[in-house]
């Protein structure tokens, strides 16, 4: 029987022929990954009692989820993952600049096809979109990582998902993942693999494949990815030195489900309050006020989806009454956006537009929502209190979706401004 | 003796300990908001050595380990749930929290029933009802892990033993 993308990658991480879906493996990774919450790892690293990190050149750190400080608070978590980073000498330690931490490992090709990457962030799946094994794991577990370059791993189940046909205008990866999710459950895919397939996923690039694998980890996968095709390397190349191996599954590989959808099919979408899974047509919402649009983040926060929403909004300002505040993913994608002339869009508009960071997804620091006010954002998640007051409500939705809104000033359908 | 906080599905992480107080790093101020934004009166009412019994999914969404810290300095000894989100389980285990899928649990225990658990012959009672529902243990490897307090503890364990993590 062949075998799966997790299985390949893992069985070689493990030093071993093969894996069965359900073994427990001790894997040794290839990227680890973490964010803000290093001062957490940073603790537990020095319980485990262990001097050095085990390669200085595979722990990347940088902060992106409060940046730049908030607070004294924060300010001083940052000033001593700084020192730690920088007496470990480590050789990815980025700091504040660069932006959020899943487009970055991507961008600079820091995750690589046929490599395992862990990251301390549950969107750490992120990086399936060029054909890596990365998943999300705890501060503890991150230590550990640190400590002995290892980890305790359980062989995936993968599902595939197969999308064929074209996407109509105005409809993207972001309403395919919430159509997914909601088909499936914010469990269907629980402990599991997803690999994106088809006419669809091959036509979408390397940012679209992003938005999915990164939205897989809401349907409770421990991985989503999209095998390395032609354009994956296209998009590595210049990024990812050294030399790449890719891994695809064999033809025979066995799947613990089939799914097929039809591009054409699909249509706008949002994710109601307060699940990911609770996702209706556009048009139930169609008029209800928003207070702020949210354009960003490691799901949306890419050139290509900013320059979808601008299109989308024309010479249009932003509605009264309505906050839209835009967060580049990364320094490179605003750099991209600035070149493109977006960023004078949007702030002639009457847009924010906010460093390149987490930004207002986690209701962490700025854009934090008061009781009672609705917020549409092209970020990841709608639980209650995401954003801020727990009587404030998100509303998840596309890129041009959410531009849309932002200029009636009320949930809006994409294809009808 | 112990006693269930029983919830339903899919209880994520931003309610089990949201995202606005992520800048804490104290434990015994992460237990303040345990629960915080799904039910209020937990940190009145938990005392140590209670059992969260929940249903499928729980501690979905983000990897922040806060979610486990909180619970466990709040008191919380264990969770039963019919599922995890994938990263609470294992954040769970590596901070010496057992956490056990037993499905039907919820269903078999009101908030404030007595609770007795047993991790090995995979039991879980309800003493206020007489009744018990069984679950598949933890396997050894995980058990070990437990065992030992924690990921960190097991590896100081292994790293004195001179073997690798």
């Amino acid at each position: 029987m062949g075998r799966t993308i997790a299985q390949k990658v893992i069985a070689r991480a493990a030093g071993r022929g093969s894996v069965e879906p359900g073994e427990i493996v001790i894997a040794r990774v290839d990227m680890a990954m973490s964010p803000e919450n290093s001062r957490l790892v940073m603790e537990a690293f020095e319980r485990i009692g262990v001097q050095r990190v085990w390669d200085r050149e595979r722990v990347v750190i940088l902060f992106d989820h409060r940046v730049p400080a908030p607070n004294i608070k924060t300010a001083a978590a940052h000033q001593e993952v700084r020192k730690f980073a920088r007496a470990q000498g480590l050789t990815h330690f980025l700091d504040a600049r660069e932006g959020v931490c899943h487009q970055v490992m991507v961008e600079l090709g820091l995750a690589r096809p046929g490599e395992l990457v862990v990251g301390t962030d549950s969107h750490t799946t992120t990086y399936g979109a060029v054909g890596a094994l990365s998943t999300g794991i705890g501060a503890t577990e991150m230590a550990g990582v640190w400590a002995t370059g290892e980890l305790w791993m359980r062989v995936p189940a993968t599902h595939m998902v197969r999308v064929d046909g074209a996407m109509p205008e105005r409809v993207g990866a972001k309403d395919l993942m919430l159509r997914y999710i909601a088909d499936v459950g914010p469990d269907g895919a629980d402990y599991a693999c997803v690999e994106f397939a088809g006419e669809a996923v091959a036509a979408m690039g390397v940012p679209g494949r992003m938005t999915l694998c990164n939205m897989s980890a809401e349907a409770g996968a421990k991985a989503g990815v999209v095998a390395p095709d032609r354009r994956t390397l296209a998009y590595l190349r210049g990024r990812a030195a050294a030399h790449l191996a890719p891994v695809r599954a064999d033809a025979d590989a066995a799947y613990a489900s089939h799914r097929a959808y039809d591009a054409a099919d699909l249509e706008p979408l949002v994710a109601a309050p307060h699940a990911v899974e609770n996702v209706h047509p556009v048009s139930r919402y169609a008029g209800l006020e928003v207070h702020q649009a949210v354009l960003g983040s490691c799901t949306n926060g890419r050139f290509e989806d900013l320059r979808a929403a601008a299109a989308v909004m024309g010479d249009r300002p932003v509605a009264p009454g309505v906050r839209m505040l835009v967060v580049p993913a990364s320094r490179r994608e605003l750099l991209r956006a600035l070149r493109a002339g977006l960023v004078a869009r949007f702030v002639r508009a009457g847009a924010m537009v906010l460093n390149p960071g987490c930004g207002p997804c986690l209701g962490a620091h700025e854009g934090a929502l008061a009781a009672g006010e609705r917020a549409i954002s092209t970020t990841n998640r709608n639980f209650r209190g995401r954003m801020g007051d727990p009587g404030s409500e998100v509303f998840l939705a596309s890129p041009e979706t959410v531009a849309a809104s932002a200029v009636e000033g009320a949930i809006a359908d994409p294809r009808e401004v | 003796m112990p006693r269930a906080h029983v919830y339903g599905d899919d209880v994520n992480t931003d309610v089990i300990y949201p995202g606005r107080y992520s800048e804490l790093y104290d434990p015994a101020e992460m237990a303040k908001h345990a629960m915080e934004d799904l039910d209020p009166a937990f940190r009145e009412r938990v005392r140590a050595g209670d059992v969260i019994v929940a249903g499928a999914n729980f501690g979905c969404g983000s990897s922040r380990e806060q979610a486990v810290i909180c619970l466990q300095r709040a008191g919380v000894s264990a969770v039963v749930a019919a599922s995890f989100g994938r990263i609470f389980f294992r954040n769970a285990i590596n901070l010496g929290m057992p956490a056990v899928e037993a499905p039907g649990a919820a269903g078999a225990f009101s908030t404030g029933d007595e609770v007795e658990l047993e991790l090995r012959a995979g039991v879980v009672r309800n003493l206020s009802r007489g009744t018990e529902v069984g679950f598949r243990p933890l396997p050894p490897f995980l058990m070990e892990i437990l065992d030992d307090g924690g990921l960190v503890a097991h590896l100081r364990r292994r790293l004195e033993a001179g073997g690798r993590g």
